[in-house]
């Protein structure tokens, strides 16, 4: 790969490390300290979660969800109520993703079977889940304070004997692991293709790309084990993180996404249910976007009638960051993560520099054009809209 | 004046990796009509593409000389402003507009404030009695059809006083009758002085209307070859298009005729989407033996596509009704999956629009229809898939560097063996090929022919709805023939004659 195709493929993770490079010097080496790396995840939780879901719809053609902000408000409001009430948190988790999967349902329902435009859709979602969520606050803010939901959501893992000391040790141990299972796992890989004669990518750079991965996790998790250990909140975003890569990297109904946006009509005629692929699509946005309403709560400890507020916006961001085509697809979770971590970085290093609120969303308005500009011009000669 | 009004010398054009143009010359007298031919991919288009400055001066190498002038375009509007202007296949026109709208776009009447509309529509009139359109100038686009959007194309290049006009496969999506009025319009503007070049896959046309025919071949012009007479052999010009004798347009096949009957179908009635009360499929009934080809032959409109379609798991129109059975069994199909489920499959006339994804690879078209094949509880093989496509691109002689390669960047025939791929792999015991040949090149569709014939030859039944009636004589064994929605004649294919199919046409107007 000569140099020129490989800043093509990998323009937002130079990009990223450009930015992560200058808001280490911008803020004098604080970003890299072990409790703002560690919060760099925890804050941008919700945007990871969610860009997943989001994916899922601009797959379909460019199709956005807009209600999701206020569907995080509304899921975080009957969560904090019922907490509140003292009823007990699993069963108020379970509930609280039932309604999710319900709002998922009915907007779903209408954008797949009546094929009411998604936009339109999701903005009557906007209003409506945002007025419910304040209905049931009674525009009051409500603390969230029962132990076992803080626990499942927001706690530290702490392994009895080895997490006592300065050091978490059970954290990089689990990123000694993991980097070992990737470098494992690329042997194997390669192997199997060796064995049944199938082509192989170039040795070097899918083992060059393992190890800076590996090297990666092994950097991160030393830096978490100096702070509190592994956040359980990590655990939920990379079990949605890795099932959503799963699904549309391998599976049959991932293909069908990208299948619908590329060319609807020949889609139907394929004999695929488009209907249903948008139903999903929809369907788990809202699931995702309810989590993320219980994620939210418990990091915050509390919910107010303005949760969740442009959330939408950072989760579409991130997509379109990440090289997700407004036209749909096209676009991969790997992807969006990157561009979803990039907009959590420029969010960490504003804060931590301490840029007034007001400029920071001037900033994020201009990466995401800027980020956007660079794609369709890269991609000119083989995008849609060239 | 000059020798030549257009004179292209040693054109090279190189895309990244292909060499698409390799000094290509090409000379245009004043007042001539001149044919460009060649197959798929031979670089007709991207030469065309240079003339009007699509590609602009400096991304190729050679001279472009026009009226004794060295022209350096670097857009579409040098070259127009010159009298150059182009019309491409896909027709540039907005459906949601009037005629002329559509025919000032970009090129507004002015008055005072803003557009004239008055002005507008005049002059659009006038232009349109030209090209002999009787339609309002406010009438929108997508209420006329082809012909005569084609037309207003025309009519579009006349409103930038054209002096050279290029047609790029003009008559491709027209039925014979308006096809024959373009050519017609063309010479007629060729006594007045107008000088056209037209690309076209259709060698009667050519031989009817071109003066010079030059031959394209691998992004080389090949020969130029004189046709003041207007009665070139076909053969001849195929001979140059494909480098080789080209012995027989339809490769033998053994009639081996199975009596059991493949797909049969009866009383088959279809009403309109969207006006119910229409009638589009009207009581039409026809059976395909296993091992056998049925013609399906008809003018544009006579309600082919949309039976096809609507057997092919109710994917168009509403309130069917009739029988279907597919190997004796009376099926009665819900949607697309169950028709796929059953072994049929419908090759669809559009490709681009109903057939394929352009973004996607071959590999990803190629399973599609059929991905469970290639899927282990629903988690796809992604290497099976691969070899699968591999095998495919093999099988049908699909001319690609790799099957990740986008479908869009495959040239028209190949397309198509990627489509006809895309249905070969969902193992149908019946195919429906909707114009499987339409606007590829005569290489190319020798090959679709023989793969319809391994295809009989391996015990499936075929439909084939086609305009072009030779290819139906050639092919089938049985036609049948539709008019307006209704089966009009059913005959043997050796008594088949295009007079006899026309007369059942006409016959059955009448009535």
């Amino acid at each position: 790969m000569n140099t020129k195709a490989f800043i093509k493929k990998y323009t937002m993770v130079i990009a990223l490390v450009v930015v992560f490079i200058l808001f280490s010097v911008l803020t004098g080496g604080r970003l890299l300290l072990p409790q703002n790396m560690s919060n760099l995840l925890l804050q941008n939780a919700y945007v990871l979660v969610m860009a997943c879901g989001m994916l899922m719809c601009i797959l379909t053609g460019g199709n956005i969800d807009l209600s999701v902000g206020s569907v995080v408000c509304m899921v975080g409001a009957i969560a904090a109520q019922m907490l509140a009430n003292g009823m007990p948190s699993v069963v108020v988790i379970i509930l609280c993703l039932i309604i999710s999967i319900v709002i998922g349902v009915w907007q779903g329902f209408w954008i797949g079977h009546i094929h009411i435009p998604p936009f339109i859709c999701t903005l009557s979602g906007m209003f409506l889940f945002r007025g419910l969520g304040r209905a049931i606050l009674g525009s009051k803010t409500i603390a969230v304070n029962n132990k076992t939901f803080l626990n499942i959501f927001a706690s530290y893992i702490n392994v009895p004997g080895i997490d006592g000391g300065e050091k978490k040790w059970s954290a990089f141990i689990v990123g000694i692991a993991v980097a070992a299972f990737l470098i494992f796992n690329t042997i194997r890989s390669r192997a199997a293709k060796a064995k049944k004669g199938y082509k192989q990518g170039s040795a070097i750079s899918e083992f060059a790309k393992t190890i800076i991965i590996s090297v990666l996790v092994l950097l991160y998790t030393w830096k978490l084990a100096n702070y509190k250990g592994i956040p359980v909140m990590a655990i939920w975003i990379l079990v949605v993180v890795l099932t959503y890569a799963f699904i549309t990297s391998k599976t049959a109904f991932g293909r069908y996404f990208y299948a619908v946006g590329g060319n609807e009509k020949a889609t139907k005629l394929s004999g695929i249910d488009t209907n249903k692929v948008y139903f999903a699509a929809y369907t788990s946005m809202a699931l995702l976007a309810g989590l993320s309403g219980l994620l939210w709560a418990a990091r915050i400890g509390s919910v107010n009638g303005d949760t969740g507020n442009a959330f939408e916006m950072d989760a579409i961001g991130s997509c379109f960051i990440g090289g997700a085509s407004a036209y749909g697809g096209s676009g991969t979770v790997s992807g969006i993560m990157v561009g979803a971590i990039l907009l959590g970085v420029i969010n960490q290093g504003m804060s931590i520099i301490g840029l007034d609120n007001n400029w920071q969303y001037v900033v994020k308005g201009a990466v995401l054009l800027i980020a956007v500009i660079f794609d369709v011009v890269s991609n000119k000669k083989t995008g849609k809209a060239g | 004046m000059a020798e030549y009004i257009l004179e292209m010398k040693n054109i090279t054009k190189e895309f990244p990796g292909v060499k698409a143009l390799d000094n290509v010359n090409l000379q245009v007298r004043p007042g001539e009509i001149h044919a460009l031919v060649g197959e798929n991919g031979a670089g007709k288009s991207t030469l065309m593409n240079v003339l009007s400055g699509t590609y602009a001066y400096g991304t190729y190498t050679g001279d472009i000389i026009y009226n004794g002038e060295l022209c350096k375009f670097s857009t579409l509007h040098d070259s127009e402003e010159k009298g150059i202007v182009i019309i491409h296949q896909e027709l540039a026109l907005i459906p949601e507009l009037s005629i002329g709208e559509n025919m000032f776009l970009g090129n507004e009447r002015l008055g005072k404030f803003g557009i004239d509309w008055d002005r507008t529509y005049h002059e659009a009139e006038e232009h349109m009695r030209q090209v002999g359109l009787k339609e309002e100038a406010t009438t929108l686009i997508k209420d006329i059809g082809t012909g005569k959007q084609q037309l207003v194309e025309i009519a579009k290049a006349l409103s930038k006083n054209v002096k050279l006009l290029i047609l790029d496969e003009p008559t491709s999506s027209l039925n014979e009758e308006d096809s024959k009025m373009l050519l017609d319009l063309l010479l007629s503007f060729k006594k007045e002085g107008m000088t056209s070049i037209i690309i076209s896959h259709k060698l009667n046309e050519i031989s009817y209307v071109a003066d010079k025919i030059t031959v394209v071949r691998d992004g080389s012009t090949i020969e130029t070859i004189d046709n003041e007479n207007h009665d070139i052999d076909e053969d001849r010009i195929i001979r140059g298009m494909v480098g080789r004798e080209l012995s027989d347009r339809y490769p033998s096949r053994e009639h081996n005729i199975s009596n059991t009957i493949g797909m049969e179908v009866r009383n088959w009635t279809v009403h309109h989407p969207l006006y119910t009360e229409k009638k589009v499929v009207d009581n039409v009934s026809f059976n395909v033996h296993r091992g056998e080809i049925v013609g399906f032959s008809g003018l544009q409109g006579a309600g082919r596509t949309e039976l096809a379609m609507s057997i092919f798991g109710r994917s168009y129109g509403t309130n069917i009704s009739g029988e279907l059975k597919i190997d004796g069994q009376t099926k009665n199909f819900k949607n697309v999956r169950d028709a796929i489920e059953a072994g049929l499959a419908y090759v669809t006339e559009d490709r681009k629009g109903n057939g394929l994804i352009l973004s996607e690879s071959i590999a990803k078209n190629t399973t599609m229809a059929r991905l469970e094949k290639v899927c282990n509880n629903g988690i796809i093989d992604v290497d099976k898939e691969n070899k699968e496509a591999e095998e495919y691109k093999e099988r049908l002689r699909t001319k690609t560097p790799s099957v990740q390669q986008a479908v869009g960047n495959l040239s028209g025939g190949n397309q198509q063996k990627v489509l006809l791929s895309k249905w070969m792999f969902a193992e149908p015991e019946v195919l429906i090929l909707d114009e499987p040949t339409r606007g590829i090149d005569v290489g190319a569709k020798y090959e679709i022919y023989c793969i319809m014939n391994d295809l009989v030859a391996a015990g499936k039944s075929v439909v084939m709805i086609s305009s072009e009636m030779p290819e139906l004589l050639g092919m089938c064994d049985r036609i049948y023939v539709m008019n307006e929605g209704k089966m009009v004649a059913e005959m043997p294919a050796e008594e088949a004659t295009q007079e006899k199919i026309m007369a059942a046409i006409l016959q059955s107007d009448k009535n």
